[in-house]
């Protein structure tokens, strides 16, 4: 990509990024250039970061585990749903995903949540969510008991209308009145120390990161 | 009673007829409860008392013929009573032990004459009536054919206008009501009772032998059983006593009593009669009590036992609940054992995921097991190797390894070596044993959220972050300002976890424990498992954290945690006062945005926390004095220039602590915060005021605060504050504040302008003590001056005082007694004290066992005796008050001396009194005082002997008590009172010519002529006789000389 083109996208970008400045949405860019790597350079292939691409990076960057939540990650990133995280999705992205305000940050995590995407967490939803979250204990007769008693104290919690699901008022009620409820459900921001490395690293010299990356 | 009698009741097997009532429990209840219906028959229904049976109720007794007293005819071998029947025959008699009792009295009377034996009395009764009705009331009644007892009743009632037949009828349905009470009481025992079966008893005692053996820390020394054979049914008992439900015999050696022989059966456990010796017979007889099961027995029966069970009872009880939910109950025995059971699969399993972490495994497939690992693993391992190690003795204790809070301590202490080389002191010890005994009573009645905390703690345990977040937001909805919910998060083994997740890596779970701590720990009994669970340097090791939200709860947990010694020491000892200083360096910008994420928080709110903390802190001395290291004043004087008052609130109160350090008042005073502190006089927060007046009561002590504290305008606020009498923590504070700023003058003129002297005297009456002191110290500070005496006065200021003479607070003594003493300056105050019998309140306080209080009220009293009018007469009246004002001379206490001295200046003003004194001894006690360097001593000793020498051959007697040549001594002093009460005694002195020798020998005469130049009169006077005394002396002897 030559400069000048480059120049371009940064203006374009910086002007739609609340959270970054010019020389972040530069910095932003070329990670992801690096990132795509060489996959930008064959023809007919759409240039962007694919699902596996991107889950290995929230992984390795971000610590994440939980292989439901970083695809619904990636479905937050990726905007279009084509499956391709495109240069625009990922500033776009980031922008939430490190400096979104609290109330972009409450969208964004009840829209990983709702994995149907019906507007509602409904108990299934978050049972599917916590099943794994609880050490099983092979001397209780239901093993899913106490995943079914977490969604019920889930519920009991942010439950506000009582109609036995979480609208977006309520999750929103609920993350107001206690802010460590934002990622009820499994970890769908970065946490703050890889968050800081990460800004460090690519803020400062995205060189250096790009050797991390690439060794 | 007939067939509750016939149905219920537990006969013996052998045969309908001649049968026995064996000693059951519940045939104890129901004998019981006939004897209370016979017992209150007689009141109940006197008419029907006096119904004579159809037939006697006849049986064998026991009892004394001594057991009857009136009523009765007692013959050698028979007892008869005096009612008798229509034909004369008596309704009881009594023959050769065979008893016969013919009507309800009777039966009362009976019951009351056989007392204890009552018992035994009503079941040979019963065994020999078996159908007693039939027998009171005549075969029409027999209770078999129930079902037509109520129509023959009516039957009866019809037919017969008989007032015989009618009292039948009463007793008929009497008897009839109380047989179906019976039959309730039955049913309610029966329903009470819990049946054994062989395979809990026997899990119970499997349990039981593993944690026997030699040892301190075992329940049992051994259980065994006594017959090998066990049945296909798991009885071991013959088969001829399982028939009668007994299931197997044992063997128990306690710790702590003899072996005992038990007997496990179907009703319960009971002691037997034992192993007869040698051969392999038991007793099978019940020897005590029935007991629902083993462990309650041995309970009872050796306390070791119950002791060292207690310790496993939380975890017993703890497993049970656990698993309550899935199970349907079963009964009760089973329950316990078996939970104590899964209890150690349980805690086996728990160290799985430590393996996980050891092992590495994929994070991807194991992410929630090994997350809070990272930082913990080292301690984990320990514990886990621990309790390996210790399962192989067997002992149920060791696998509590990771819950028991006094294990957890042990762990963790031995990871950070480092620390706390100081040892712990007995009082600590003893603190430690304090909480086992505390959950035994709360296992008594537990409400409902216990066992919803113990849940939550179960997925704090058992959860990733994701899970342990919502059980953490989940706990925090209840309300955690109760004990009740405190002790329950403890008690089910939360503080542990909580303190855990402090050491991981997960910032959120970090935050939402905090959140918790933060508030349990208002509970002291909290805040001690938390130092001893070695929460305290976790949490200042999370005060260099980057998240300010984490500094900030974690500063405040300290803050409420640091509440006792132990725990400000242990937040000293692991840095912590550095990095609470640290947290007040906050920077100045008040124009921050605000934080959209749960780790963020503004800086002023972490300055605020951490001088929270400090405020806790800044109790112990030591902690002061780091906090001074740190560089905390120059912080907290900046803070003190913001204008959030739940931000000066912590930053005054650590000041107002600190400021009892002499070199904390210079810091203060160095970095003017004394402006900013009367600034804050002005608040609308009452809590602030009275922290601002606390430091100021504090700082004012020295001379140039107290000019800072008027030139700042303080003292209006003060004086103005002093009219609400409301809260009285602050109005003990503002009147300190007064008191001190009055000890200087310009500040006592500012108050008389501000009216604070009226309202101080209306304070004198129904305020505490700790106002009551402050104010007194004010007046007393105040009288010093004319106007404010005659104020005071007019204000009727002078009674309350003289009433406060009596009390026996050593702080108000002393300065009630300088206040009365500022007021008997006042000829006309002392008019007023002399009526209420003040001086004689005064001298009483002579005998006060405090120096303090002697010395206040001796000087207290000279101005009285200057200003009494026949202060002479006065001072004699009271009985042996000379002798005692002459004794205390021989205090060792300076003050005291010097005031009592001063005292006697004035009491000898009275010929008549120095007369007295002389012969008490004055003159050799006061000499003996000479030697002293003390200045204020040396003058009013100076002054006393002066006056002193006024009687008799004194003179002459201080010269042999060689009290001269110390005083000419005095003379070389830098002191010009001293200077000028010396030259006086030395111009009395002089009066005799060995002193004056003496003088001259000790080279007064150059002294002398210096202090002729002196510019005080009084001191040239007096220096000047004292010369011309030597030299008329000397001239005398050269004439004599010559001639």
């Amino acid at each position: 990509m030559n400069r000048k083109k480059l120049q371009k996208l940064t203006e374009t970008l910086t002007k739609n990024c609340k959270h970054f400045n010019k020389f972040e949405v530069n910095c932003l860019i070329k990670l992801f250039y690096n990132l795509v790597g060489d996959a930008a350079e064959r023809p007919g292939v759409p240039i962007g970061l694919d699902r596996n691409a991107f889950r290995n990076i929230l992984h390795m960057t971000f610590g994440m585990t939980d292989d439901m939540i970083m695809d619904r990650v990636f479905r937050g990133f990726n905007k279009d749903n084509d499956g391709n995280i495109k240069v625009t999705e990922w500033v776009n992205g980031l922008s939430l995903f490190l400096r979104g305000s609290l109330e972009e940050k409450m969208k964004y995590c009840f829209e990983v949540f709702d994995l149907n995407g019906d507007g509602f967490i409904s108990k299934e939803e978050m049972f599917h969510m916590l099943k794994n979250s609880l050490l099983k204990q092979p001397s209780e007769e239901d093993p899913d008991e106490g995943i079914k008693d977490l969604v019920e104290i889930a519920l009991k919690k942010m439950d506000y209308d009582h109609d036995g699901k979480l609208s977006f008022a309520d999750y929103e009620k609920a993350v107001r009145e206690e802010a460590l409820l934002l990622e009820a459900f499994g970890p769908c921001l970065p946490d703050p120390k890889s968050q800081m490395e990460f800004e460090a690293q690519v803020f400062k010299d995205p060189n250096d990161f790009h050797d991390n990356m690439n060794p | 009673m007939g067939v509750a009698l016939a149905r219920l009741a537990q006969w013996t097997a052998a045969g309908y007829g001649a049968g026995t009532l064996e000693l059951t429990p519940l045939n104890e209840v129901l004998l019981k409860e006939i004897l209370v219906f016979v017992e209150h028959f007689i009141y109940d229904h006197p008419q029907e008392a006096k119904f004579v049976f159809v037939e006697p109720l006849e049986w064998k007794t026991n009892l004394e013929l001594s057991a009857f007293e009136s009523g009765y005819i007692v013959s050698k071998t028979t007892v008869s009573s005096e009612e008798v029947d229509k034909d004369g025959q008596p309704l009881l008699f009594l023959s050769v032990s065979k008893i016969k009792v013919r009507s309800f009295g009777q039966l009362s009377q009976l019951v009351f004459a056989a007392k204890d034996a009552r018992l035994t009395e009503a079941q040979a009764c019963i065994e020999a009536n078996r159908d007693p009705v039939v027998k009171i009331l005549g075969s029409d009644y027999s209770t078999m054919e129930e079902d037509s007892g109520a129509l023959n009743i009516l039957h009866k009632i019809a037919k017969g206008d008989d007032p015989e037949n009618e009292k039948k009828m009463k007793i008929a349905i009497l008897l009839k009501q109380l047989d179906l009470h019976l039959l309730s009481c039955t049913l309610r025992h029966i329903s009470l009772q819990i049946h054994l079966n062989p395979v809990p008893v026997k899990k119970d005692i499997e349990l039981l032998k593993s944690f026997s053996g030699k040892g301190e820390q075992t329940v049992l020394e051994s259980i065994e059983y006594t017959s090998d054979f066990e049945f296909s049914n798991g009885c071991r008992a013959p088969p001829w006593r399982q028939v009668r439900g007994e299931m197997c015999y044992l063997l128990v050696k306690p710790h702590d009593a003899e072996a005992l022989c038990v007997t496990c059966s179907v009703q319960g456990v009971f002691l037997n009669g034992g192993k007869t010796d040698e051969e392999e017979h038991i007793d099978y007889e019940r020897k005590g009590e029935v007991y629902k099961d083993l462990v309650t027995f041995l309970k009872e029966k050796s306390a070791k036992f119950s002791e060292n069970m207690s310790k496993q009872e939380i975890r017993i009880s703890e497993e049970q609940q656990k698993n309550q939910t899935d199970e349907v109950l079963k009964k009760e025995q089973t329950d316990v054992v078996h939970k104590a059971m899964s209890g150690i699969d349980k805690s086996k399993l728990e160290k799985n995921p430590v393996n996980f972490g050891k092992n590495q495994m994929t994070r991807r497939l194991e992410p929630s097991l090994n997350w809070r690992i990272t930082v913990n693993g080292k301690d984990r391992k320990s514990s886990v190797k621990d309790s390996q190690e210790e399962k192989h003795g067997g002992k149920l204790e060791k696998t509590r390894a990771s819950i028991s809070p006094g294990r957890t301590q042990l762990l963790r202490k031995s990871a950070d070596k480092a620390e706390e080389t100081i040892s712990e002191s007995s009082s600590e010890s003893e603190e430690d044993e304090e909480p086992p005994d505390h959950r035994q009573e709360a296992n008594a009645d537990l409400p409902s959220e216990y066992w919803q905390i113990q849940k939550l703690v179960k997925y704090l345990k058992g959860g990733n972050q994701t899970a342990t977040v919502i059980a953490l937001c989940s706990m925090r909805d209840f309300n955690l300002a109760q004990e009740t919910c405190q002790l329950a998060i403890r008690d089910v083994g939360g503080l542990e976890v909580l303190i855990n997740l402090l050491d991981t890596d997960e910032v959120k779970c970090k935050i939402g424990s905090l959140k918790i701590l933060k508030e349990i720990s208002h509970n002291p009994q909290i805040r001690r498992n938390i130092v001893d669970l070695g929460g305290l340097p976790i949490m200042v090791n999370i005060l260099s954290s980057p998240y300010k939200t984490l500094k900030c709860l974690a500063a405040e947990t300290i803050a409420n945690v640091a509440k006792f010694k132990r725990a400000r020491r242990v937040v000293r000892q692991h840095g912590g006062i550095t990095r609470l200083v640290a947290l007040l360096d906050c920077a100045q910008n008040s124009a921050e945005p605000a934080q959209s994420s749960v780790y963020e928080t503004r800086d002023v709110e972490v300055a605020r926390c951490g001088a929270l903390a400090l405020w806790s802190c800044s109790k112990s001395y030591s902690n002061k004095e780091a906090i001074r290291k740190a560089g905390g004043i120059p912080l907290l004087a900046r803070l003190l220039k913001t204008s959030h008052e739940n931000m000066l609130i912590p930053v005054v109160g650590t000041l107002q602590e600190c400021a009892s350090e002499e070199n904390y008042r210079a810091a203060i005073k160095a970095e003017r915060i004394i402006e900013n502190l009367v600034k804050n006089l002005n608040s609308q927060n009452e809590q602030l005021q009275e922290h601002c007046a606390m430091a100021i009561y504090q700082c004012a002590e020295d001379e140039e605060t107290r000019d800072l504290v008027r030139l700042h305008g303080g003292l209006k606020p003060l004086a103005s504050l002093l009219n609400n009498t409301d809260n009285k923590e602050r109005l003990a504070a503002v009147t300190g504040a007064i008191w001190k700023c009055s000890i200087s003058k310009e500040n006592v003129t500012k108050f008389r302008e501000y009216r604070a002297i009226e309202t101080l005297v209306g304070l004198l009456t129904d305020q505490p003590e700790e106002v009551l002191v402050n104010v007194v110290g004010a007046l007393g500070e105040c009288c010093q001056d004319y106007e404010n005496r005659v104020i005071v006065r007019k204000c009727g200021g002078i009674q309350p005082l003289v009433s406060l003479l009596v009390g026996i607070n050593q702080a108000l003594l002393v300065n009630v007694t300088k206040a009365v003493g500022a007021c008997a300056v006042e000829p006309e105050s002392m008019v007023i004290i002399d009526r209420l019998d003040g001086v004689r309140l005064l001298w009483s306080l002579l005998k006060n066992p405090h120096p303090d209080v002697k010395a206040s009220a001796a000087w207290a009293l000279c101005p009285c005796i200057q200003n009494a009018k026949d202060a002479g007469e006065m001072v004699r009246s009271f009985v042996g008050g000379l002798e005692l004002v002459v004794n205390l001379l021989k205090s060792d206490n300076k003050e005291v001396l010097s005031s009592v001295c001063a005292a006697i200046t004035n009491i000898a003003k009275d010929q008549e009194n120095l007369a007295v004194i002389t012969d008490h001894g004055v003159v050799p006690l006061l000499s003996k005082l000479a030697n002293t360097n003390n200045d204020k001593l040396r003058r009013h000793l100076a002054e006393a002997i002066s006056r002193c020498c006024m009687w008799g051959r004194n003179r002459v007697a201080f010269g042999e008590h060689k009290a001269v040549a110390p005083l000419v001594r005095y003379l070389k002093s830098s002191d010009t009172n001293v200077h000028r009460a010396t030259a006086q005694a030395l111009f009395q002195l002089s009066e005799d010519p060995d002193n004056c020798i003496t003088m001259h020998e000790n080279g007064a005469v150059k002294l002398l002529l210096d202090m002729v130049g002196s510019p005080d009169q009084e001191l040239q006077e007096a220096a000047a006789g004292c010369i011309s005394n030597i030299r008329r002396l000397a001239l005398a002897t050269e004439k004599a000389r010559y001639n």
